[in-house]
């Protein structure tokens, strides 16, 4: 006779600790939290409970409109970009089965970069709204060169991926270098945004890119049992049932995706999708189908946090959320890491 | 006679390692396949589980070419252990063998019954279910070798592949993993096939041997019937005495280390970087 509790199990070594859906909801209290705490914070502040009330329209229009047009945007993009790139680190860590793994390693971030900086090369005068369609274009592509470049008699391997995409990423930079001592001209404009800021959001962008969250991240959740497996080898993945090269290209297509919709909009938060699921992982422990919701919550905990610093630290001046996200995702990081498992 | 090889070609790149093996496994047997490194053992059993691609030839699982299969449908029906799974962070042993029920599982939705049954199975009868709650990582060579066979028990298929089962454990641990093959073959009708590098083991715990050098069958049958000292000259390039183990009265063999103590008359062999 099994116990329900036995079947779903707990994580590695911590018996009597309350079981994953418990810590689960924990985290998403928390990101809702610091949602709500975050609300008013800014160069114009509004103080609570008056920031929650404006979110419901009660409040003078100013309070209602800095809330809604403007708050209300950055913190749900924070929730979108959060989760789609900490489960498209996620899917980088364990399909490559490389601990230092994000979509970064993967060529698309510079690549992203590379489509921006090319744009604003050839027309110096598109209008910021084409940014994010180049940059998505641009790490897409970068992604293609990679994957084609490792893929031999059939098959990629982990290592010839990480390996050449680490090659592509240093090819991009070199030429958005390049490029930048050529004629620095207006590309300054698209490095400042590269470096990752939720600033520039508005409504229609949270819709953008919430399409492309809930279509990839169900995707993904989809291949969760399979994402386990694949931790167990190629050969013994294979022999329980796994087919492991579709796997492979099909979840890495879509941790590509997810990461250059998101980079695409707020830039390159590099520091997300690397400890996010490696936070994730310490609570909830490695089967994917607990793990990627953790490692969301991590990843919107991350950027709630970031930019909430970011943009109460030193108002009205603002300091980008990317920059924030490393300068607090660091050294807890470290902490996190040398704390026994 | 359900898994069979028939005129094999098999090759790494431009390796050749086999030209033309031809092999069928005893239904409801133990059979040991041993060789020098090289040989193609673990080769053979990666092309009798459909990991590797025959250049030539075919594997006939249940009547059918093993490539008409998907992936699943040869998950359902046999199981293979390779040689050093990778041990995932954080995973317990239960989580590990829940694993094994990948290609039973619909795609979607909880376990079903029959899942918790061969998971609650496969750990009792390899003796991990007091360590069911334990990381996988921090487990002893043989509780980890235990708990990898639960997981491809757990699988539920009467074919069962291991490739080099014992690397790695103490006397004390190989013997555990040796007797629970034997067991499972004995109690529960399995159909078993495993690469060995000892010699003894597996003349000891199998009913039938498949000797391998440079990639073709130099002989087969009964450890009795076919473990000879000019069966360890072909196969190993080494003299050796064949005597009978006390207890059991299978064949052992002990060899006898060359009189000038220099290089062994070894035949040459291919050397895989695989």
């Amino acid at each position: 006779m099994i116990t329900a509790s036995a079947v779903t199990s707990s994580v590695a070594t911590r018996k009597h600790a309350p079981p994953p859906s418990v810590r689960l909801g924990a985290l998403a209290l928390a990101c809702i939290a610091v949602a709500l705490a975050t609300l008013g914070v800014g160069a114009v502040r509004v103080e609570q409970p008056r920031a929650i009330e404006a979110l419901f329209g009660h409040g003078t229009i100013d309070q209602v409109r800095i809330i809604r047009d403007y708050e209300l945007p950055r913190i749900l993009m924070a929730f979108l970009v959060g989760t789609g790139l900490a489960v498209s680190g996620t899917v980088c860590q364990s399909v490559l089965r490389n601990p230092l793994a994000a979509p970064d390693i993967l060529g698309v971030v510079k690549g992203a970069a590379l489509g921006v900086v090319f744009l604003l090369l050839v027309y110096p005068t598109a209008a910021v709204s084409y940014l994010p369609l180049a940059a998505f274009v641009g790490g897409l592509f970068a992604w293609a060169v990679v994957y084609l470049c490792a893929y031999r008699r059939g098959v990629t391997t982990p290592a010839r991926l990480v390996l050449v995409g680490v090659a592509v990423t240093a090819l991009c930079e070199s030429i958005i270098r390049y490029v930048l001592i050529d004629q620095s001209q207006g590309i300054g404009t698209a490095l400042v945004w590269l470096t990752g800021s939720l600033a520039a959001t508005d409504m229609s962008r949270v819709w953008e890119t919430s399409l492309w969250v809930a279509v990839i991240v169900p995707l993904v959740v989809a291949c969760a049992s399979r994402l386990d497996v694949i931790g167990l080898g190629d050969d013994l993945a294979h022999g329980l049932g796994v087919a492991v090269e579709r796997t492979r290209w099909f979840t890495l297509l879509l941790a590509v995706l997810l990461a250059s919709a998101c980079v695409a909009v707020a830039g390159s938060m590099l520091f997300v999708g690397l400890i996010a699921p490696h936070i994730a992982r310490r609570f909830v422990g490695s089967r994917h189908a607990v793990l990627l919701p953790a490692a969301a919550a991590v990843g919107t905990l991350m950027l709630l946090v970031a930019d909430g610093v970011g943009r109460g630290a030193d108002p009205p001046v603002e300091l980008p959320a990317g920059m924030v996200t490393v300068a607090i995702g660091v050294p807890y990081f470290v902490y996190v890491l040398s704390r026994p498992l | 006679m359900r898994l069979s090889a028939s005129d094999l070609a098999l090759s790494y790149g431009d390796l050749a390692v086999a030209e033309s093996l031809s092999i069928e496994v005893p239904d409801g047997q133990i059979s040991a396949v041993i060789g020098p490194n090289g040989s193609g053992k673990s080769t053979l059993l990666r092309a009798l589980s459909r990991l590797l691609k025959p250049t030539g030839g075919e594997v006939i699982l249940d009547g059918k070419t093993i490539s008409a299969y998907s992936t699943r449908e040869v998950a359902r029906r046999l199981a293979i252990l390779p040689q050093m799974p990778l041990t995932p962070e954080s995973i317990t042993v239960e989580e590990l063998v829940a694993y094994g029920r990948f290609a039973r599982r619909r795609l979607i939705g909880a376990m079903q019954d029959d899942d918790r049954r061969a998971i609650e199975w496969a750990l009792e009868v390899t003796a991990t279910t007091e360590l069911r709650d334990r990381s996988v990582e921090q487990l002893s060579g043989g509780q980890r070798q235990r708990a990898w066979i639960a997981l491809v028990l757990a699988q539920g298929t009467d074919l069962v592949l291991l490739d080099e089962p014992t690397t790695f454990l103490d006397i004390a641990f190989q013997l555990e993993v040796l007797e629970l093959l034997r067991r499972l073959n004995e109690r529960e009708g399995k159909t078993i096939v495993m690469v060995l590098h000892d010699v003894n083991a597996a003349c000891e715990y199998s009913h039938h041997l498949f000797a391998l050098r440079e990639g073709k069958l130099i002989a087969q049958g009964h450890p009795r019937d076919v473990l000879t000292a000019e069966l360890i000259r072909d196969v190993f390039g080494i003299d050796a005495h064949i005597v009978a183990h006390p207890s059991s009265g299978a064949p052992m063999c002990v060899p006898i280390a060359p009189a000038n103590g220099g290089a062994v008359d070894s035949p040459p062999i291919a050397r895989l970087t695989v």
